[in-house]
């Protein structure tokens, strides 16, 4: 089933009493019902949130300087009910697409169990007071950096370059490297070069991360006609490019230590994890799909990518905290 | 609507009902809280 333009679920005809087929009944009947709460915190995409909340926390907990727990909470709060809002935008605009994949098919407005125009009214609603809360609590320089990361994900990415431009997770990384920006600045209020690597690991990581999935599951993108480059591209251009952009993302990784921003431990952990990323990386940048592939060394990457920004971020936070305590003293962390 | 509907709507209105009323009750508090550590952040 699929959602027309005018918000009504288009459901497969079948021949009923009274010529109304019986799917076309359930989801009326779905519709004229208030939505479940629960389907307004599905549209906040809760697993992309735990990605974006501990990122915010790492560069609230990195960042020199003290914060007051509530107003801490608050900033983590505001950067995901941000990130929240913009992704219930996203589910808003891209209902019809989402239709069309099977991973998605099920969510609140493909399956007709929400109205379409409460989608887009709770998203604009939540991002507004999430920048609201910010600036209140936090400053309104974070409360600034809020309203580009959620503009730049709901409108500039999602409305406008995602179905443009194979580039588009290139363009999309950056809406999901603004949460350790936002933190950091939350504590010192201003932005310096710490919080714009930081923008920049999460920048250049996402390509590779992202670009392994979709050459897993290139079919489902390329059924609803959304241009990521393993459809576009082909799969040789789209390993090249992950080969690339993780030969990019290293010297950024161990930046913060050249700089004198961080203590070895982090350098050490970014070395060894950048280590491991591009040996995962160039075993796909350079191998070719054979027949029956399980595409494996894909998986492998995409999952690995996601344990190596975890243990990145908490490197840094174990780092910083470390620092601030005076552990470095010791000669342990530096 | 079947009066199974009709109770499905009920329950639906009543459990939104309860989380609206609990988030506006976690922002009541939040705001108080917010307010406190800001004064006392210009007090020090």
């Amino acid at each position: 089933m699929s959602v027309s333009a005018n918000n009504s679920p288009v459901t497969a005809e079948t021949s009923e009493p009274f010529g109304v087929p019986a799917p076309a009944l359930a989801a009326e009947a779905a519709r004229s019902m208030p939505a479940d709460w629960r389907d307004f915190l599905t549209l906040t995409k809760p697993r992309v949130l735990t990605l974006v909340i501990f990122t915010g926390i790492c560069g609230l907990l990195a960042a020199p300087g003290s914060i007051h727990p509530v107003l801490g909470f608050t900033a983590i709060l505001a950067i995901a009910m941000g990130a929240g809002g913009s992704a219930a935008i996203n589910h808003w605009w891209e209902a019809d697409i989402d239709a069309g994949m099977k991973r998605t098919a099920n969510r609140p407005l493909p399956s007709g169990r929400m109205r379409r125009d409460d989608a887009r009214d709770f998203g604009i609603f939540l991002s507004l007071v999430a920048i609201g809360l910010m600036g209140l609590a936090n400053g309104w320089l974070a409360a600034s950096i809020l309203a580009v990361a959620v503009v730049y994900y709901a409108v500039i990415y999602t409305m406008w370059l995602k179905p443009r431009t194979p580039q588009n997770i290139v363009i999309g990384g950056g809406a999901g490297a603004f949460p350790p920006m936002i933190g950091w600045v939350a504590v010192t209020g201003e932005i310096t070069a710490m919080p714009i690597l930081l923008f920049a690991i999460i920048f250049f990581w996402t390509p590779p991360h992202f670009w392994a999935l979709a050459l897993f599951m290139k079919s489902d993108y390329a059924k609803v006609g959304i241009p990521m480059l393993p459809v576009v591209a082909g799969e040789k251009a789209t390993r090249r490019q992950i080969l690339l952009y993780t030969i990019a993302l290293t010297p950024i990784v161990i930046a913060p230590w050249i700089i004198g921003g961080t203590g070895a431990m982090y350098g050490v952990t970014a070395v060894v994890l950048s280590a491991v990323f591009f040996a995962y990386a160039w075993k796909v940048g350079t191998r070719t799909k054979i027949e029956d592939d399980q595409m494996l060394p894909e998986k492998r990457l995409f999952k690995f990518s996601i344990l190596y920004l975890f243990i990145l971020f908490g490197a840094l936070v174990v780092d910083r905290v470390a620092a601030y305590q005076g552990f470095t003293g010791l000669g342990l962390f530096t | 609507m079947t009066p199974e509907d009709e109770k499905e709507t009920t329950r639906r209105q009543k459990a939104r009902n309860l989380v609206v009323g609990g988030t506006l009750l976690f922002f009541v508090i939040l705001f108080y809280a917010i307010t406190i550590a800001r004064i006392g952040g210009q007090a020090g």
